[in-house]
């Protein structure tokens, strides 16, 4: 019963393949993975939209939306309502195929990176040998996408937005890369549902996920860093920043244009956590070898809204960076830690068992932390924290 | 060859006729990531996973990136009035046509010479890896100290700038 529960999506598929003939079973079961991937994350998107303006209005002491519904809970399908019916603009100086291209490209490189998520235990469209690489391509093929837009819109916020998002997404997208080939080094695969196997073991109850151990915590905090900045989210969001730019590379977009730019950072979103979560938290595992009867979909995404959730509450509480602050902070602190942190990686798999290894990669990765943070703020003379107005 | 073969060099060489074609840079810059793409699906056609994500990797989101930087960042990166062609297209039609005709002969010698059914080899990305680490070791590092050269390079070129503004 309780492996029927955990297979049911699995389950579902045969079930629902299993009425047509045997030829086009094959493409008809991709098909309904596919059809499930791009129903259930745009209405998990709707949910997220909601969540994010409730969540932000209490820490901002607001109410937020709560006219729509109960507890505003309706609002997404007003507002999908509202960005289908609305005019659709593009500017007389626009370059008309490449406006109308970039945001479809968007959306289609951020949905192709589902496909190689386990989402639970099975539960993968596509289980390719180069998982990772496949999933970082796509990623990759996202910042033209932006550039397009911003180019296209001949308006001078939206190129600067782009240009901004386009060099904020490359620095970042190094430090991105290099945090999860530690994972790569250690788990010896490339392949996603190997990563998450390599981590599915308990000893003593507690799980050997890789964010519990030195240079698995290194690289997660690396990995979060990387992926806010890679999707344009605050205190990263400089490429839209609305007091700056408009709203950057989607100013000149309305209508349903502006809502697949919405959906397509959305759903970035949780395609970076959902692969944070496989590379770093586990992927599908449960916590604690107590609760593995709960079925293995559930704890994925409940990895993948917690972290959304450390998205909206840090949203909430950081102001946005300035481009120098950013790129300095890119190439001159995380970019070093990374590259230590693989020799980190290589010393801890080299160390053998036992408790000198945690002894020594931790001292390592806390030594260079303070050394770097240490010596940048007596480079840029700065003191302990002093308050001018608050005291 | 299947049908999937020809579509995606339709699409190849369309985006490759169109980077020279077009008029406008960006749009040249943006056809050339439709033959970088076609060539990334021709190696995924080919099984060639690794090559394939690699190229789209590299060449899309990294080189493409650059190019299109290097026309906006550029002062004359407006269409010239005279068109884009050269006044010695006919010396470099001549040139590209020599080189093709050289190239289709060495291919077309190469389909005689060799036995014409030849097992598929299945590489893993594994067996890659050990092969950039032990028997290529020495060009994976020659190549490292290349690319950390032109890094250090491109630095100096841009301090230099900076300096002379000051």
């Amino acid at each position: 019963m309780i492996n029927e529960f955990d297979q049911i999506f699995v389950l579902l598929q045969h079930w629902l393949v299993s009425f047509l003939p045997a030829a086009v079973q094959p493409p008809a079961s991709v098909l309904v993975s596919v059809t499930a991937i791009v129903c259930i994350f745009p209405a998990l998107f709707a949910l997220t939209t909601v969540f994010e303006r409730k969540g932000l209005a209490r820490i901002q002491n607001r109410i937020g939306p709560n006219r729509v519904g109960p507890f505003g809970l309706l609002q997404p399908i007003a507002d999908g309502i509202k960005s289908l019916t609305k005019e659709d603009i593009v500017p007389l100086s626009a370059d008309a195929a490449v406006h109308f291209l970039a945001p479809i490209v968007l959306v289609v490189a951020v949905f192709m990176g589902f496909a190689v998520l386990p989402m639970g235990r099975k539960m993968v469209l596509a289980d390719m040998d180069t998982g990772l690489l496949f999933y970082f391509a796509m990623g990759a093929s996202t910042e033209l996408s932006v550039f397009m837009a911003g180019w296209s819109s001949r308006n001078k916020y939206s190129l600067l937005g782009a240009m901004r998002a386009v060099a904020q997404m490359i620095s970042y997208e190094v430090i991105l890369l290099l945090s999860s080939v530690t994972v790569v080094m250690m788990a010896g695969s490339l392949s996603l549902t190997k990563i998450v196997e390599a981590q599915n073991h308990y000893s003593g109850g507690l799980p050997h996920w890789y964010i519990f151990t030195p240079w698995g915590l290194a690289g997660f905090v690396m990995y979060a860093i990387a992926a806010t900045a890679e999707t344009n989210r605050s205190p990263f969001d400089l490429p839209e920043g609305e007091s700056e730019l408009v709203a950057g590379y989607h100013t000149e977009y309305s209508g349903f244009k502006f809502a697949l730019f919405f959906l397509g950072e959305y759903l970035a979103m949780f395609s970076i956590s959902g692969m944070g979560a496989t590379l770093f938290l586990g992927g599908w595992s449960a916590p604690l070898a107590s609760l593995c009867w709960v079925p293995s979909w559930i704890w994925f995404f409940s990895k993948l809204m917690l972290s959304i959730f450390v998205f909206i509450w840090l949203r909430g509480s950081l102001p946005r960076l300035r481009q120098d602050q950013l790129m300095n902070f890119a190439w001159k602190f995380v970019l070093p830690m990374c590259l230590l942190n693989l020799l980190v990686a290589g010393l801890w798999r080299f160390l053998g068992d036992g408790w000198l290894r945690w002894v020594a990669c931790s001292a390592i990765l806390l030594v260079a932390y303070a050394a770097m943070g240490l010596g940048e703020m007596h480079r840029k003379q700065r003191g302990p924290r002093s308050y001018r107005y608050a005291e | 060859m299947s049908l999937v073969f020809y579509i995606l060099a339709a699409l190849t060489i369309a985006g490759a006729l169109a980077a020279v074609l077009l008029k406008n840079t960006v749009h040249c810059a943006l056809a050339l990531t439709v033959a970088f793409a076609g060539l990334a699906f021709l190696f995924l056609n080919l099984d060639a996973q690794f090559a394939g994500f690699a190229q789209i990797m590299v060449y899309i989101g990294a080189v493409a990136i650059l190019v299109v930087f290097a026309i906006l960042l550029t002062k004359n990166s407006e269409t010239p009035k005279d068109g884009v062609f050269s006044h010695t297209w006919l010396v470099g039609l001549l040139v590209a046509a020599a080189v093709f005709a050289m190239l289709s002969w060495a291919i077309l010698q190469s389909v005689s010479r060799l036995p014409q059914a030849m097992p598929a080899p299945t590489v893993t990305v594994l067996q890659i890896g050990e092969a950039l680490i032990g028997r290529y070791a020495l060009p994976l590092e020659i190549v490292a100290v290349l690319l950390t050269v032109a890094l250090i390079g491109a630095v100096i070129v841009a301090m230099h700038e900076k300096e002379g503004i000051q």
